[in-house]
């Protein structure tokens, strides 16, 4: 009842391309983003937004690059996390030949770097497929994870192998570093992901989202309507390993404020990639919850135990939750292999016929 | 120019005038590839068998072998935890039918593989938390396996041999050898081969597939135990060792996903690739290429021949 | 026969020909040193038994297959060696036996998706959907919804195409052929497995295409009677090569192609 459309007619296409064509799903859009732009950094304890916010809305967006590529495209990438490097320390080598140009251009540029490595890991999708393709992408993984640990150029030297964030400000407030806010930094990280998921949200509804989906589904078919394979390829590889990017310089710069190499390994991949199986393959909502459950499980484990009176080893912590993910994995595959993101629409679907089922 | 000299002269040389060393790192790679074989091989079984790319391959070495070190820590005697081992893989493989495959049949072969996916975090989170993450050292001497190096003196020099490598490669020709014999003369070996060929015909001829499932798994699960112990017994058995399971993955690219000569040949190929590649050229770059160089043959090879080695063209058809 | 004026009307130059194409599939031949031509405006049948090699056939016009021997000729262009985006982009069309079409896409975006060809507007346009982007995107939607309306899957339009019974997909499938504005149509068994009230329909809309928006069409079936209803003129392949060519009525009494259904030994 509450989530109908009936009486919402469009009288022309304009209206009816329109992303949220919905009224309800645009008040609902209105009051997340309320709630993240006003009441979270007003009422929320630091806690909230330095611990679980941040890397929440970060890990979001590497999924929703990730996404792009697995879910809409159906190409396997196994190299989020060195895209993800790729693009933190092409940002810190940026920001430290260029201290005065704005942090803030820089994160974005990072994206470039970041997409121009995915075209290069990309270009045996030509030839390749499925888990083949997944061993071409783990090749970038693991090329990519060396560079960082091996070659001293890309963390300047530093004796520690490490690299760390300088402080860099904006209008004079500090933004990345020791002494920007939480607050600031949490604006920030908002800016990009509400931006950039804007923007692919834009691209999956027009022409070139159906030219990948149409890529994944069938691509000899999609070949015979005039779609070309490889440059639909490269083109997701390098909008996916973009956002990759400035995740991971959101990652380094925003969040961890410095980053071992061993950060940007195998298994950031793997959290990415199963942030967006259990969202939901080809769902931008999708991305969110993934990165929501995937992120916050881990938490809820270690704290509320404790609180309900029984101790928990943190090392056990890891295990359970290594083993929840993965039963987790097997069962969306199974059970919904659309993921999270179906069982939202299933729910919307459920309020639209409310309080009738039929 | 100085540069082209190190790359495509100096390695030359050095193998020329210390044979030795050459002949010590041939072995090497030898070894390790043989160890490569082995989890290619569980890959290729199960590849075969239910078209199932089954990226846990690597992860069930690992299981094994904690499994058993596990087992043996607790007090139960070496032969002993060895056999319950091999039950808890033919466990693993009637669950890993019944929970994962039977429910996914008839799902694109992608999402099997990220199912695979779903298994290897499972079974390592299983099997730290009952037998705890720190690295353990493998019951080689309980097992009866030899220890100990001989010195050969070969090409005006010493190799040094380990008694254990020596082991595992005629362990691992005995696997391959008792594998060739099951599939060509055994009645479960050709409805294997059949249901390789083609599920439905396999079916309509009354072969059951999960049986043929149980079958396949139980028989990387052996394969895969047989890996831990030699791969415990050269180094010591911890989760860490999951990156021998992505190594096998350039050696399955290489070899073709369906070949069990694939398997075996890649392996050794990237086995004495890599340690040539990283004792020779290494230097040049920065050590630990190893982690990679692999990959980068492989992918190299994925160009010029997408379906590997021994592997079967693929016609694709609309 | 069609009832429209005859076989003569719809004869016009010569659209697409091909000439004395072979192709094998390692020592296995499919088609042999096959001659024909499609002419402006016409629909032309494409029938044979089993393993005749029409579906080959199709493949070869559409750039899918290499042949090893022989030219094809579109539109006054001979290609030797054309991928099938260039086909798309010559102006060639084609459904599938096996529908192929977008599963996990709606009835609606599979058809957008055949207008890609169509649209131009670039990549940061795209991302911000605006401007030309968005004018394209509405102005495509019309041509899309007209489409819509004339196949009457204006009920599907949101469904993914996946769910949809057979006979649906394949409505959407010649949808999505229809919206890449095609010169020459390939249909490939365009009613297998339908029953005849939706036979009947396809036809109509096969006819319907020919007429009002003066696409050829070139059409694989089994069904003789569809066959010999729509089609203008007829070519003949068994075993890969062709034993007939002509109109309806000279092929139905063609002996070599009665011997070829009946099955008598050559």
């Amino acid at each position: 009842m509450f989530y109908r459309e009936a009486g919402q007619f469009k009288t022309n296409y304009a209206a009816d391309v329109a992303v949220f064509p919905i009224l309800q799903d645009r008040i609902g859009l209105g009051i997340i983003l309320f709630i993240a732009a006003v009441i979270i950094p007003w009422f929320g304890s630091s806690f909230l937004i330095q611990a679980v916010m941040i890397p929440f809305l970060i890990f979001s967006l590497a999924a929703i690059g990730l996404n792009l590529l697995t879910g809409y495209t159906g190409l396997l990438s196994l190299g989020t996390g060195a895209f993800m490097g790729v693009g933190a320390y092409a940002c810190y080598k940026l920001t430290t030949y260029f201290p005065n140009v704005n942090i803030i251009i820089w994160i974005a540029a990072s994206g470039f770097f970041s997409a121009a490595i995915g075209v290069l890991f990309g270009l045996p999708s030509l030839r390749i497929k499925g888990f083949y393709l997944a061993v071409a992408t783990l090749a970038a993984q693991f090329f990519l994870s060396w560079c960082f640990i091996r070659q001293p150029w890309f963390y300047n030297y530093n004796v520690s192998g490490a690299i760390e964030v300088p402080t860099r400000s904006l209008f004079g407030v500090p933004i990345t570093g020791a002494t920007a806010t939480d607050t600031t930094r949490y604006f920030v990280v908002l800016g990009f992901v509400v931006v950039m998921t804007w923007a692919a949200s834009n691209l999956v509804h027009g022409r070139i989202g159906r030219m990948w989906m149409a890529v994944r589904d069938m691509d000899l078919a999609a070949e015979l309507t005039g779609i070309r394979l490889l440059p639909t390829k490269l083109l997701a590889f390098a909008t996916s390993s973009f956002y990759c990017g400035v995740a991971g310089a959101l990652l380094v710069f925003l969040w961890y404020g410095g980053a071992e190499p061993a950060v940007f390994d195998v298994n950031l991949s793997f959290f990415i990639l199963f942030m967006v199986i259990i969202g939901g393959l080809g769902s931008l909502t999708g991305s969110f919850f993934g990165a929501a459950l995937i992120f916050i499980m881990p938490i809820v484990l270690r704290y509320f135990p404790p609180k309900l009176g029984i101790p928990i080893h943190p090392a056990t912590v890891e295990h359970i939750q290594y083993m929840v993910i993965g039963a987790l994995i097997i069962l969306f595959l199974i059970a919904e292999p659309a993921g999270l993101a179906r069982l939202w629409q299933i729910g919307k679907q459920k309020l639209r016929v409310w309080p009738f089922p039929y | 120019m100085d540069l082209l000299y190190k790359i495509f002269l100096d390695p030359f040389v050095q193998m020329g005038t210390a044979p030795d060393l050459l002949v010590q790192t041939l072995w090497e790679g030898l070894v390790a590839g043989v160890l490569y074989s082995l989890i290619a091989l569980g890959f290729v079984l199960i590849f075969k068998a239910s078209g199932v790319f089954n990226f846990a391959q690597g992860i069930m070495v690992v299981f094994a072998a904690l499994t058993l070190v596990g087992l043996h820590e607790h007090g139960v005697p070496a032969y002993l935890a060895l056999a319950l081992t091999i039950l808890v893989m033919l466990g693993l493989a009637f669950a890993v039918e019944r929970l994962i495959l039977r429910p996914l049949v008839n799902q694109p072969d992608i999402i099997l593989f990220m199912a695979t996916f779903g298994l290897t975090y499972f079974l390592i989170g299983f099997g730290e938390l009952i037998f705890g993450g720190e690295t353990k050292i493998m019951i080689a001497n309980q097992l009866g396996l030899p220890r100990g190096a001989i010195d050969v003196k070969l090409a005006g020099g010493f190799v040094s041999i380990q008694k254990i490598d020596i082991a595992a490669a005629v362990i691992a020709s005995l696997m391959v050898a008792g594998l060739a014999i099951f599939f060509q003369r055994t009645r479960i070996g050709r409805a294997l081969r059949a249901v390789a060929d083609s599920h439905r015909a396999a079916l309509s001829v009354g072969i059951s597939l999960e049986q043929i499932w149980v079958i396949v798994w139980f028989a990387a699960g052996l394969v895969a135990l047989t890996t831990g112990i030699m791969w415990g017994a050269r180094s010591d058995v911890s989760f860490a060792l999951d990156v021998i399971a992505l190594k096998a993955l350039p050696v399955l690219i290489l070899g073709g996903l369906t070949s069990i000569p694939g398997a075996i040949v890649g392996g050794l190929i990237i086995g004495i690739g890599e340690k040539l590649g990283e004792f020779y050229w290494g230097p040049l770059m920065g050590s630990g290429i190893e982690s990679w160089f692999a990959y980068v043959i492989a992918l190299i090879f994925l160009l010029f021949r997408p379906q590997g080695l021994f592997g079967e063209r693929i016609i694709e058809r609309i | 026969m069609r009832a429209a004026g005859g076989p003569d009307v719809s004869v016009g130059d010569v659209l697409l020909s091909v000439e004395d194409v072979s192709l094998s599939f390692g020592g296995v031949r499919a088609v042999s040193g096959v001659s024909f031509d499609i002419r402006k405006g016409e629909i032309r049948a494409i029938i044979g038994p089993n393993g005749a090699g029409k579906t080959s056939m199709l493949n070869v016009i559409n750039g899918f297959y290499h042949p090893q021997k022989g030219r094809i000729t579109f539109k006054g262009e001979t290609r030797s060696r054309m991928r099938p985006h260039d086909a798309a982009y010559g102006g060639i069309a084609r459904t599938f036996q096996n529908v192929a079409l977008f599963r996990g896409m709606t009835a609606l975006d599979n058809i957008m998706a055949g207008r890609t060809l169509k649209m131009h507007a670039n990549f940061f346009w795209q991302l911000l959907r605006y401007g030309p982007a968005l004018r394209e995107e509405v102005e495509h939607r019309k041509r899309v919804e007209e489409i819509i309306d004339f196949l009457k899957i204006q009920e599907i339009r949101r469904v993914p195409v996946g769910r949809l019974p057979y006979g649906l997909q394949k409505r959407v499938e010649l949808g999505r052929a229809l919206a890449m504005e095609p010169e020459l149509l390939l249909l490939d068994e365009p009613m297998a497995g339908m029953n005849l009230e939706e036979k009947e329909d396809m036809s109509r809309f096969v006819l319907d295409v020919n007429d009002h928006y003066g696409t050829t069409i070139a059409l694989i079936e089994h069904d003789m009677g569809v066959v010999m209803d729509l089609s203008d003129r007829v070519v003949v392949l068994d075993h890969g090569i062709k034993i007939a060519d002509g109109t309806p009525d000279e092929v139905k009494r063609n002996q070599a192609v009665i011997d070829a259904y009946l099955g008598v030994a050559h």
